[in-house]
């Protein structure tokens, strides 16, 4: 069953992001030449769009996923080099430029996101791994005059029965020549030399020394730099400006209005910023001018109160509520929240007459050049981006409206010059797209004998895809499925379950933010599960084994996170321990938490991750992408929130929106369950479980309720 | 005329001197290891030595340089023999990467300061250094080893 | 002795020989100064409650409270980052004061502030107010083993003159200035300086 959905979700994005209109139809126009590799010495051998290999043994795997930190320039080489039984001190990876041959094989279009590069990647970089493996054996056989079977393949290197060896790069040159094969053989799972180890990470040395090239670090000859002031409200516009001083600052060279703001242009970013602060703007502050988070939730909190449109209807709800022994109630809420990447938004373009050059880091090729080339009135093969390394990008950077391309793409036009634009921090958590608030209001109940008999899960929140060209994905459904993902496929074994959405209409960008609806609905229902668990008398973590019996992945994770956690041990009087357990993007998830709670203060001493994430590529990967996640996620719940007070957002920087650092970092514990099952994401799913984990073990330290984010006890109840 | 040294090398600079040392560093002198993470010394990934000494060089006017010596990123080893930066790859530390050069500047005054750190110790040299990926359990680890390689005189 | 106080204070705060200067050279106490022993005259005691309120004040009790970390805001809540006074008041090695504070403040909402000499009492005078009664804080700052070998005239000077204590008075962007004006909160410790620096009663 599980299987089933998840081909029909991933067609469905294919076919439905294919659909969407003219923005992308016009990328599968022939003709494009622009290769990185174009340029490359004749003797390189490039059978694929994936490889190349040089005389000088050096193999650069071209990556068509952004690096942002989750590893895609490790995992998805190793894929193509143990195929290629390649030296892997050789390997070496390049970003893939924005062609057709490099969209996503599930999505239709270049991107990275949904947690889905290894996934989707998986036969594609192994079958360029096998099929120059076939090449280079090829050409060595015809130069020795044997037949290719009797030669092998080690480490670089063909080898025939003789035990006569040419290196790859000594058969480069004459493989170029050959023609790639029509079928290849894949190594046997047995056979891998590199795939299922935990390797360490090609782009680490980079990143030690001040070389690794992120977006802001991008310099062209006689760039300059642009700041842009953009309303302080959500479609706020312009009405006018007086830029008297600032045109006085030194280093200013121009001054404009762009659709999203006034761009001001000066030699060096410092010099542009301090201009653009002294820029005086008249705003129409438009019809946001009002918007307060607090009455927005309150909202919220009336509209749950009202059925809304099906998601989901198994046996009688109301029913079973009205026979049920105990029942409980709860109204869960989380925040709009920032991605806050570490690298504020930033886009370097170079435009001129007849052809644009973008440098940026990028979650979204295609639709970026896409848009920019609207901007720039040329053709979209006539534009070319180059894909830094993202310092961060969980979402954002892969923006529907192209927000951050689009507006560089403005200022180039006015700028003459090649042009960097740069956000501030304060620009970028002001800069919206978030991670949507939601308000989760549930009913449930438990039979006679403490069974979880009924469910009524009802939710408000914005749309991410409405409005956006994956609109086309929610067609045929009166509800967005992102909004209620997590909750729609309630995995427990509870005869009466009703899921309804209510859809808000609110004038703030919204879009995915790392585990997108997962991060919302893991924590309303983790927590709930909990409190039917409590209703019951039972252990919470008995509770869901007993329910998930059906369930043999997600009770794989959960009784690996319990039983390396202790759940059974006795903690010291003041300490509780919470469990989560979740399916995302693939994967299986189970955190348990160990806090403590002292004068109102919550401290997470430890979490203990659990995951099933089928075939694996890299353990180290894979473990410091559980880490990444259960931090991320804990950072959330227990100090992010973005309210807006007259239409104006409170938080500016880290100060008023916290990230965890180091001191208030729990010990870590990363377990993965051995699968032979299908390859799952790992960027995005250790992120739901640690809110909903976290917030039951301050119920088992306290036997006080964390029914809204982020966590106060002073809300507790 | 603002005169320091970076790296070890000489800089002469006609400058705003309450410009932040930051985007000398980046912009006038091309050195972009140094990151820019908040403007406001919440984040640490512009973290630099003055004279040996850890600075959030956002907030530090570049005439606090003048007459000292500064050390970005670029000039603690760019071979990566650096008793950190050898620990920071055994533990595999980055992710994004963005914050690393901050916290490996962070961390090298740290060590200089106490060279075998306790966890309380790390706790109150790398606080100001944010890391959104979450790679803090790793650096907690990588500083300890950097501590043993350091004290083991560079021995494997 | 006198230049050597006004040497010290000038020295940069960033560099390290400041440090080194501080901690091997404490203020030599000076035998002939009032006794630390409260006055017991109430009317003159008044003179010291006529300006304790200023040093209550979070600008100064933020670095003069209990724990061994400053603090911030009007609420006094710890200082983020986890700082800590470290070994002689500036810090501990890699999070020291003048690793984000500069000799001066800098413009803009909730940056960091900053002063010469950017600091708290070191560890082994921490002149800790919070909690004391005004008398108790008009003994401890008045006693050399508490406040660094201050005699009266150096500790008037400190009060009235320093950089640092300055500060207070011009906070910086969104902080708020101790209300009494420095001119009249000058006034208020010399009077008292004039009258024998008299504390009220215990």
């Amino acid at each position: 069953m599980k299987a089933a959905k998840t081909i029909e979700r991933r067609e469905f994005l294919k076919v439905s992001i294919a659909a969407s209109g003219g923005l992308l139809i016009g990328f599968h126009l022939p003709g494009m030449a622009t290769l990185a590799s174009a340029q490359h010495s004749t003797t390189a051998f490039m059978p694929n769009a994936f490889v190349r290999i040089g005389a000088d043994e050096k193999i650069t795997v071209i990556v068509n996923h952004s690096e942002m930190g989750q590893g895609v320039y490790t995992s998805l080489p190793m894929l193509l080099a143990d195929e290629l039984d390649a030296d892997w001190s050789r390997v070496g990876f390049e970003s893939a430029p924005v062609d057709p041959k490099y969209n996503h094989p599930a999505f239709g279009i270049q991107m990275t996101g949904g947690s889905s590069s290894v996934w989707s990647g998986l036969q594609q970089f192994r079958q360029a791994g096998a099929a120059a493996r076939a090449m280079l054996v090829a050409a060595a056989a015809q130069q020795w005059n044997v037949d290719p079977s009797t030669c092998r393949t080690q480490s670089g290197t063909v080898i025939n029965a003789g035990n006569r060896k040419l290196t790859y790069g000594q058969l480069a040159s004459a493989a170029a020549k050959l023609t790639p094969p029509e079928h290849v053989q894949l190594k046997d799972p047995k056979d891998f030399k590199l795939i299922g180890k935990p390797l360490k990470r090609l782009d680490t040395p980079e990143k030690l020394n001040g070389q690794a090239v992120f977006g802001i670090d991008v310099k062209l000859p006689g760039m300059l730099t642009a700041v842009v002031a953009r309303p302080p409200i959500f479609g706020a516009k312009m009405k006018s400006f007086d830029d008297t001083r600032a045109r006085s600052t030194p280093g200013v060279r121009k001054i404009v209005a762009v659709p999203s703001g006034v761009a001001v242009i000066a030699d060096t970013f410092w010099q542009a910023k301090v201009a653009r602060d002294v820029l005086r703007i008249d705003w129409d502050e438009g019809g946001m001018a009002d918007f307060d988070t607090s009455r927005m939730m309150q909202d919220f909190r009336e509209r749950a109160k009202t059925p809304g449109t099906s998601v989901r209807k198994d046996g009688d709800f109301d029913a079973a509520l009205s026979s049920a022994a105990k029942k409980v109630e709860a109204v869960y809420e989380v925040p709009y929240l920032s991605h806050l990447m570490m690298e504020p938004l930033n886009c370097v373009v170079d435009l001129r007459p007849d052809s644009c050059e973008l440098w940026t880091g990028t979650q979204f090729q295609t639709i970026d050049r896409a848009n920019a080339a609207k901007i720039a009135g040329l053709p979209a093969e006539k534009v070319q981006i180059h894909t830094t390394f993202l310092g961060g990008g969980f979402g954002r950077r892969a923006n529907p409206a192209s927000d951050f391309v689009i507006e560089a793409m403005h200022i180039a036009k006015a700028a003459g010059a090649p042009i960097k634009v740069m956000w501030t921090r304060e620009d970028d958590m002001n800069g919206g797209w978030y991670r949507p608030a939601f308000l989760h209001a549930i009913e449930g109940g438990v039979d006679a004998s403490g069974n979880a008999s009924c469910w009524r899960s009802r939710l408000v929140g914005q749309s991410i895809m409405a409005g956006t060209p994956f609109a086309a994905m929610i067609k045929g459904k009166a509800y967005d499925p992102s909004s209620v993902e997590g909750v729609d496929d309630l995995p427990y074994a509870i005869p009466n379950i009703t899921v309804e959405s209510h859809q808000a209409e609110i004038g703030v960008p919204v879009q995915w933010w790392r585990s997108v609806g997962h991060s919302h609905t893991a924590f309303a229902v983790e927590c709930f599960v909990d409190e039917l668990a409590a209703l019951a008398q039972k252990d919470p973590y008995q509770f869901r084994r007993q329910l998930l019996k059906e369930k043999p992945r997600h009770l794989g994770v959960l009784d690996l996170a319990a039983q390396k956690a202790g759940w059974d041990k006795p903690l010291p009087k003041g300490m509780g321990r919470g469990i989560a357990v979740h399916f995302a993007f693939e994967s299986y998830l189970a955190h348990v938490a160990e806090v403590s709670v002292e004068d109102s203060k919550v401290r997470v001493h430890r979490m203990v991750c659990a995951v099933d994430c089928g075939e694996y590529v890299n353990p180290n990967i894979i473990k410091a992408q559980l880490e990444s996640g259960a931090i991320f996620g804990a950072s959330a719940a227990l100090y992010q929130e973005l309210t807006f007070e007259k239409g104006r957002l409170q938080q500016t920087n880290f100060h008023t929106f916290p990230v965890m650092r180091i001191n208030e970092c729990p010990e870590i514990d990363s377990y993965i369950v051995e699968s032979k099952e299908k390859a799952g994401g790992i960027g995005e799913p250790g992120v739901p479980c640690a809110a909903p984990a976290i917030a039951n073990a301050i119920f088992a330290a306290t036997g006080k309720r964390i029914r809204r984010l982020p966590i106060r006890m002073s809300e507790a109840v | 005329m603002i005169v320091f040294s970076v790296n070890g090398k000489r800089v002469d600079l006609d400058i705003d001197p309450s410009t932040p040392l930051l985007w000398v560093i980046r912009e006038q002198l091309g050195l972009t290891g140094t990151k820019y993470g908040c403007g406001m010394a919440q984040c640490g990934a512009c973290t630099v030595h003055i004279n040996g000494e850890a600075v959030r060089s956002c907030v530090a006017p570049v005439s606090r340089a003048a007459g000292k010596s500064v050390t970005t990123i670029e000039g603690l080893s760019p071979d990566l023999s650096n008793p950190l930066q050898r620990a920071w790859l055994e533990e595999d530390v980055p992710q994004c990467g963005y914050c690393q050069s901050g916290q490996l500047m962070s961390a090298a005054v740290l060590l200089r300061g106490k060279p075998q750190p306790t966890d309380e110790d790390i706790d109150e040299a790398m606080t100001g250094n944010i890391c959104r990926c979450g790679t803090y359990p790793r650096i907690r680890r990588a500083i300890h080893r950097a501590a043993e390689l350091a004290s083991s005189g560079g021995a494997r | 002795m006198k230049q050597r106080y006004t040497m010290l204070w000038i020295i940069p705060a960033m560099s390290m020989a400041c440090f080194l200067v501080w901690d091997i050279l404490p203020f030599p106490v000076a035998a002939a100064e009032p006794s630390i022993a409260a006055n017991k005259d109430n009317d003159n005691g008044a003179l010291f409650a006529a300006f304790v309120s200023v040093l209550r004040n979070p600008r100064c009790m933020n670095c003069h409270s209990t724990g061994d970390f400053p603090r911030q805001g009007d609420d006094g809540h710890r200082h983020t980052m986890n700082v800590r006074r470290g070994p002689s008041g500036f810090g501990v090695t890699a999070e020291k004061c003048n690793t984000c504070h500069q000799d001066h403040n800098l413009a803009g909402p909730h940056l960091p502030p900053g002063a010469p000499g950017w600091r708290l009492p070191p560890p082994s005078m921490p002149m800790i107010w919070q909690g004391l009664t005004d008398a108790q804080i008009c003994v401890s700052i008045k006693d050399p083993k508490q406040n660094r070998g201050r005699n009266l005239d150096q500790l008037v000077e400190h009060l009235t003159e320093d950089k640092l204590l300055l500060w207070a008075w011009n906070p910086g962007e969104g902080r708020t200035p101790i209300p009494m004006p420095h001119d009249e909160f000058s006034a208020k410790v010399k009077a008292w300086q004039a009258a024998g620096a008299p504390c009220p009663a215990m």
